[in-house]
């Protein structure tokens, strides 16, 4: 072997030689299930085997192109995973299978390939998901940024779970499973070059162990995954959905000192920022202290604190330190950072 | 937080907030005519809303946010220019990210890049000599705006390209200086302001003695602020006590920061390169007298504006439009007509509503609804909702 770095060619995506190669010396040995083992052009799924478990599949695609590839906490492999299974979860699913789609760029390092594979082997490996189908492409350099990833997966959803926007009511808490903002603060670090020496992680996680206890819970009524738009985002969905308002109490909301940094500094909020690990629930007010206590009995929930109330009032709101409240808008675009 | 979480301590905000009723009682001003205290500074703008410091004050004060935005002052026909030379073949145009959506006659930055023009958005200009470095077959333009907060970093930048003998370096300036800005508004007529908080970061670099004639000369007192609430908060308190004592000075409520002299170095970088020159036109202040900021001879080589060339696009605004008047503190944002139909943050026509240090964006931001909540479609689903489930 040379020194030169190995590295994705447009042979890998002929169809010829070269991608059977690949395939099978990287995503048949990373990903190594029945399912994809039989080489078929499409997963057979044995539907009693589902049907057990639930009497309704949750089914849910999501594409990955961020920069940078690889970051504190993750690479964009990982994400893929994390997140298709955590739209299921919310849903009250159980992850149970996904594909995935790979586009390539010409030039993209083999090894670096290697890396984002194997940390999509290990997260699924982790969550009990089997990667059961996929594709790959190959575009010419220039044509995509370095690698893309879609997977879509599904999950079923046990016949007792009714978890949807529609459910909630005037006086339910809200609650959000930890600290907001990690991974669009370590990713804005890393895209922007701002070199701060900020110790935050991405927060990219399966949630669907941490979720699965809330399933049995009475007065559990809407879930959502706060990932790009962050948990205001969310707010403003959960409010568009109920026709009710929200009312949030600015000094509960758990950030960490480093995100509260960067933030300050650059003029943004956290409460926009990306997260890739954290839900926000909203339960009855009988269930908040119970859904407290099973969240923070999972590590991925350690920081779960209830950060406001739903409220007639279809508006978003903010109550601030000094006892002020303001309405908190949703920004149109990704918030751009102040000059002065 | 340390050095943040103390200057927002709920319990001292509320003893300035009871001493300043008190005081304010004092005052020759009533909740009919309220003494006018003008916030300079947008990022002043944006902490009242942010923390809703205006809704905490006696009814005798009342804030007006004034010009201290650098890109609300700016003409639409600048951003015309800017897209101009964006448009260049080999152009890398680098902006910060506030000046990205300001809407100019034939679009903004953030559309000339959806055209194919390389518009980059940069946190410094020393990252823009990054760029240069890195592309020596491109022309590497900054846009370089703002007050003297930002004067001496581009001033520094420029030194430090002179020094690299960069030749595909240059800069678009529309730089401004606050203290003809502040003279020309003064010398306005029917603007009404009792008092100034001058900002904190400006002063930093120019020290205090710069505001003494807004003292002398016009008989206002002011006080440089910090930022954070309990700053504010204290800024205005001192404000008061000027007038109740019947004194007009400059005060420096922010002293951890802003020292006396300002920073001699900073000034001096900003000499070597920058001069006063001439008289220049902003947005909503009109043709203000020594307000443009222009490079030095030896520095020329380094102006975009001789390099390139653009076309000079006076563009008349929209007559209903009142930025002028918002940016003077002659009437509020949800005055204007087009506040919240033809002009939002999603489709602004004015900066002022682009820049998050603008008034109408934070009026936008953090009071809209209270104006607008009577027509929300949302609520007349929530009284259906109500009365079914009753
Ligand atoms: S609402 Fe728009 S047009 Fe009216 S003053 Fe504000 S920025 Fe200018």
């Amino acid at each position: 072997m040379s020194d030169r770095q190995q590295v994705v060619t447009m042979a890998h995506g002929s169809g010829g030689r070269a991608m059977q190669q690949m395939i099978e010396q990287m995503f048949l040995r990373a990903f190594d299930n029945p399912w994809l083992n039989e080489r078929e052009d499409g997963a057979r799924l044995s539907l009693a085997g589902l049907s057990a478990r639930g009497d309704r599949l949750a089914f849910t695609t999501d594409s990955y192109v961020i920069d940078p590839i690889f970051f504190p906490g993750g690479n964009i492999g990982k994400l893929a995973v994390c997140g298709t299974a955590n739209d299921l979860a919310v849903s009250g699913a159980t992850p149970a299978y996904l594909s995935c789609g790979f586009i390539l760029e010409e030039g993209l390092a083999l090894d670096d390939l290697q890396k984002i594979v194997s940390a999509m082997a290990q997260t699924a490996k982790d969550a009990g998901i089997a990667i059961v189908t996929g594709d790959t492409k190959v575009v010419q350099r220039g044509a995509a940024d370095k690698i893309f990833i879609n997977t879509a997966g599904i999950g079923v959803i046990p016949t007792a779970v009714n978890w949807a926007a529609g459910t909630i009511k005037v006086g339910d808490k809200v609650i959000v499973s930890g600290t907001l903002g990690d991974h669009g603060a370590a990713i804005l670090n890393l895209r922007e070059n701002l070199g701060m020496e900020l110790g935050v992680e991405s927060d990219c996680a399966v949630l669907a162990p941490m979720i699965a206890p809330l399933r049995s819970l009475a007065g559990v009524h809407a879930l959502r995954d706060a990932t790009r738009g962050g948990v205001n985002a969310i707010l403003h969905e959960f409010s568009a959905a109920s026709g009710f308002g929200i009312s949030i109490d600015e000094t509960t909301l758990p950030v960490k000192p480093a995100v509260r940094g960067i933030c300050e500094l650059l003029g943004l909020e956290p409460i926009n920022f990306a997260n890739e690990g954290k839900i926000v629930a909203v339960v009855s007010a009988q269930a908040e202290e119970k859904v407290l206590s099973l969240l923070r009995n999972s590590p991925l929930g350690a920081d779960a604190v209830t950060i406001g109330e739903v409220t007639l009032n279809p508006q978003v709101c903010l109550r601030g330190a000094l006892g002020v409240s303001r309405q908190l808008m949703l920004p149109h675009t990704e918030p751009l950072p102040r000059i002065c | 937080m340390r050095f943040v979480d103390e200057f927002r301590d709920p319990k001292l905000a509320k003893t300035l907030i009871e001493r300043l009723h008190q005081r304010a009682a004092l005052l020759p001003f009533t909740a009919e005519k309220p003494m006018q205290i003008m916030e300079v500074c947008g990022g002043h703008t944006h902490a009242i809303f942010k923390f809703g410091l205006d809704k905490l004050l006696p009814p005798q004060l009342e804030f007006i946010h004034g010009p201290g935005c650098p890109v609300c002052v700016l003409p639409m026909g600048r951003i015309d220019a800017c897209c101009e030379i964006a448009a260049h073949p080999g152009v890398i145009f680098c902006t910060f990210g506030d000046a990205l959506r300001v809407p100019g006659k034939h679009g903004s930055l953030l559309q000339a890049r959806e055209q194919g023009a390389d518009v980059r958005v940069v946190y410094s200009p020393l990252d823009v000599l990054k760029l240069a470095r890195e592309n020596p077959a491109s022309q590497v333009v900054f846009f370089a705006l703002g007050f003297e907060t930002t004067l001496p970093v581009t001033a520094v930048t420029l030194q430090q390209a002179r020094h690299e003998r960069l030749t595909n370096f240059s800069i678009f300036c529309q730089h401004i200086s606050l203290m003809p800005t502040l003279r020309s508004l003064l010398s306005q007529e029917d603007v009404r302001i009792d008092a100034f908080l001058a900002p904190g970061h400006v002063s930093m670099v120019t020290g205090t003695a710069p505001y003494h004639f807004i003292n002398k000369e016009f008989g206002k007192p002011l006080v440089i602020s910090g930022f954070e609430p309990l700053d504010m908060l204290q800024s205005v308190l001192m404000l008061v006590e000027q007038v109740c004592e019947a004194s007009c000075k400059t005060e420096n409520q922010y002293r951890r920061v802003v020292p006396e002299e300002g920073n001699l170095l900073a000034q001096k970088a900003m000499r070597e390169v920058f001069a006063l020159a001439g008289s220049s036109e902003w947005r909503g202040l009109g043709v203000i007298e020594a307000s443009g900021i222009s490079l030095t001879p030896a520095y020329a080589s380094f102006d975009a504006e001789q390099r390139f060339n653009p076309q000079t696009q006076p563009v008349a605004d929209d007559p209903r439009s009142r930025c002028g008047e918002v940016l003077t503190g002659r009437c509020k944002p949800h005055e204007c007509p087009l506040f919240g139909s033809g002009c939002t943050p999603h489709n602004a026509f004015g900066a002022l509503m682009v820049s998050s240090e603008g008034a109408c964006a934070a009026w936008y931001q953090y009071r809209h609804q209270e104006t607008a909540v009577a027509d929300n479609p949302q609520r007349q689903n929530v009284q259906q909702k109500v009365s079914q489930d009753e």
